[in-house]
């Protein structure tokens, strides 16, 4: 029988020529990946085997972003713990403040994820690298231990949803709008335990940002791991940041699919989630009401990228936010955020009355730098809109793209570029 | 394997990682001081009405979102003994049984069982009893593997009785 692609590169790692969907197996992996609020769980959890070290210390990646700089004296402490396990273990790929960006932006741009790698990471949206045909995703801090020790993970083989992907995108539309239009249509549970397989010649029209987002977003549908096949456009991104060797696996033409959908890309809209859930969406057309916002946050793992940036200063551009509005903009990484200030961006979102941030992923999960008080509300271009996320258990969270994010910080209430005067 | 007993506490579909333990709280990893916030954001008060052995009964993708271990850690720390629900996110489902927390997935009596019954699951069977409806439901058995890492009380343990995951059962 078939196999999927993510079917192929696990039965690769697993030294096997054939696995199918519910299958057990053990894979070896290419990479562990651990935050500051993940990897003191796991430090702890790893100190209790009976091992000596960490199985490569190159194959570990130990990214505190979720509450740095330091937030709090506890947070400093969970830092400090992190820091301490890096030096002690050697580990290559430790980022201090000052190199550090958030994890899921940061580890593509620094070449450490490439295509065929299998990877695991103690964050939920570690199924971002998909976007450049790996299989990766998130576990929680026992796994990323096992992991740091052994070098391997258990797996049970997923199944998987085929996405076939055709047209172009109109202007304004973007991955976001593409993956929200995805988890609106099959729910935060459509693709539960399954791989999202991304197929079709619209992908040819998606930049390699668009595809981080989408591929970020797969675990709203509670996807395993998203993937996107290998073009030409994967392959210069990873010959530009990596110098792995990455290995391109293909679906088997009689590969098995659970489900299968057709997405025309030229007919999606600008796209919201309102609260409390990522599958609560509406495209622009359908918001009739007056939803008065007060933030904005643009940034995060899901769309704090160089794309992302580039339009919310277009749409920021000679304009000036809402009086009272608080627009939050968070570059993901160092090396964005110094491109964006070469490109004149940071001066944009400043002039517009916007601030700008050093990377963190502070107000996505209601960390600091942006938490909402009670009957507050926010447009972020962050993943997870829950009740409480980003503060009070009475504030609200309309997930959105840049372009809508931007707008909205422009127009004091939800809005797009579109409808900007 | 053992099996659990206690009176349950019920909740809907969708029940996120945000709400069993909020990010507020996520600069601490300690077991106690987390059990403390568990639920604080959809069940105000959990800690204070929870009794040792009480069992969490939920609806659709329990645990989604975040891959905090923070959350099975807090509703085990808490005293929970299991949780049933009709389906888990799969993150959780792993966390849950890589700390040792049995969960169960079982879509008759996650519908079927109520606030406050009183509930005995055996976890090698798999089979649920709802003592004061008198009712029984057949949850889903783990596969052995699985069963194995629960019984050592978490992967850590078992990986340290068998020095690897190969088992697979």
């Amino acid at each position: 029988m078939g196999m999927t692609m993510t079917q192929k590169i696990l039965a690769a790692h697993a030294g096997l020529s054939q696995v199918e969907a519910g299958q057990l197996i053990e894979a070896d992996l290419d990479l562990v990946l651990g935050n500051d609020i993940t990897s003191p769980v796991a430090i702890k959890e790893m100190e209790k085997m009976k091992v000596d070290g960490v199985f490569d210390k190159d194959k570990i990646a130990l990214v505190p972003d979720h509450f740095v700089p330091n937030k709090d004296i506890k947070s400093a402490e969970h830092c400090k713990c992190v820091r301490e396990f890096a030096k002690r273990n050697e580990i290559t790929n430790y980022f201090e403040v000052g190199q550090m960006g958030i994890e899921h932006a940061l580890l593509p741009e620094q070449g450490l994820t490439v295509a065929g790698d299998v990877i695991i990471g103690a964050d939920s949206h570690t199924c971002t690298y998909g976007a450049l045909g790996a299989f990766s995703t998130g576990v929680g801090s026992t796994d990323m231990a096992a992991g740091m020790a052994t070098g391997k993970a258990w797996f049970k083989v997923p199944s998987a949803i085929k996405f076939n992907l055709t047209g172009k995108p109109s202007e304004w539309v973007s991955g976001k709008d593409v993956i929200l239009h995805i988890i609106g249509m099959i729910g935060v549970d459509g693709a539960l335990y399954k791989s999202m397989e991304f197929t079709g010649d619209g992908i040819a029209n998606l930049t390699m940002d668009d595809r981080f987002t989408i591929a970020n977003m797969v675990i709203e549908a509670g996807g395993k791991n998203g993937i996107f096949p290998v073009d030409e456009l994967a392959i210069s991104y990873m010959k530009e940041h990596s110098t792995r060797e990455y290995k391109i696996y293909e679906a088997d033409a009689d590969a098995v699919y659970d489900e299968e959908y057709t997405i025309d890309l030229s007919t999606l809209r600008p796209t919201v989630a309102f609260p409390h859930l990522p599958e609560n969406t509406k495209t622009i057309d359908e918001i009739k009401e007056y939803i008065k916002i007060d933030q904005v946050v643009i940034g995060s793992c899901t769309n704090g990228r160089l794309d992302d940036l580039r339009i919310a200063a277009k749409v920021l551009k000679d304009r000036h936010v809402a009086e009272g509005m608080r627009c939050i903009v968070i570059p993901a990484t160092q090396t964005i955020y110094l491109q964006a200030m070469e490109e004149g961006l940071l001066k944009t979102f400043i002039e517009a009355g916007a601030i700008v941030s050093t990377p963190t992923c502070g107000p996505c999960l209601g960390g600091y730098m942006g938490i909402l008080a009670e009957g507050e509300r926010c447009v972020s271009t962050t993943n997870r809109n829950f009740v409480g996320r980003m503060g009070h258990v009475n504030s609200e969270i309309y997930l959105a793209s840049p372009a809508v994010a931007a707008a909205s910080a422009v127009a004091g209430k939800i809005s797009c570029p579109c409808k900007l005067s | 394997m053992k099996a659990a007993k206690g009176r349950v506490f019920k909740y809907g579909d969708n029940v996120d990682t945000d709400v069993i333990i909020p990010a507020r709280y996520l600069n601490s990893s300690d077991p106690a001081e987390l059990a403390q916030h568990c639920m604080e954001d959809i069940d105000k008060g959990f800690i204070d009405k929870v009794h040792k052995g009480d069992i969490i009964v939920a609806t659709k993708n329990f645990g989604c979102g975040s891959s905090r271990e923070h959350a099975p850690i807090a509703i085990k720390a808490a005293g929970v003994s299991c949780v049933i629900a009709e389906t888990f996110a799969r993150i959780f489902y792993r966390n849950a049984i890589n700390i040792g927390l049995p969960i169960v997935e079982c879509p008759e009596a996650a519908q079927a069982i109520e606030a406050g019954d009183e509930v005995e699951v055996d976890f090698d069977s798999g089979v649920i009893t709802d003592v004061t409806k008198g009712t029984t439901y057949q949850g889903q058995a783990f596969p052995e593997f699985m069963q194995k890492i629960i019984a050592a009380e978490g992967l850590v343990n078992y990986i340290n009785t068998t020095q690897s995951h190969a088992d697979l059962g």
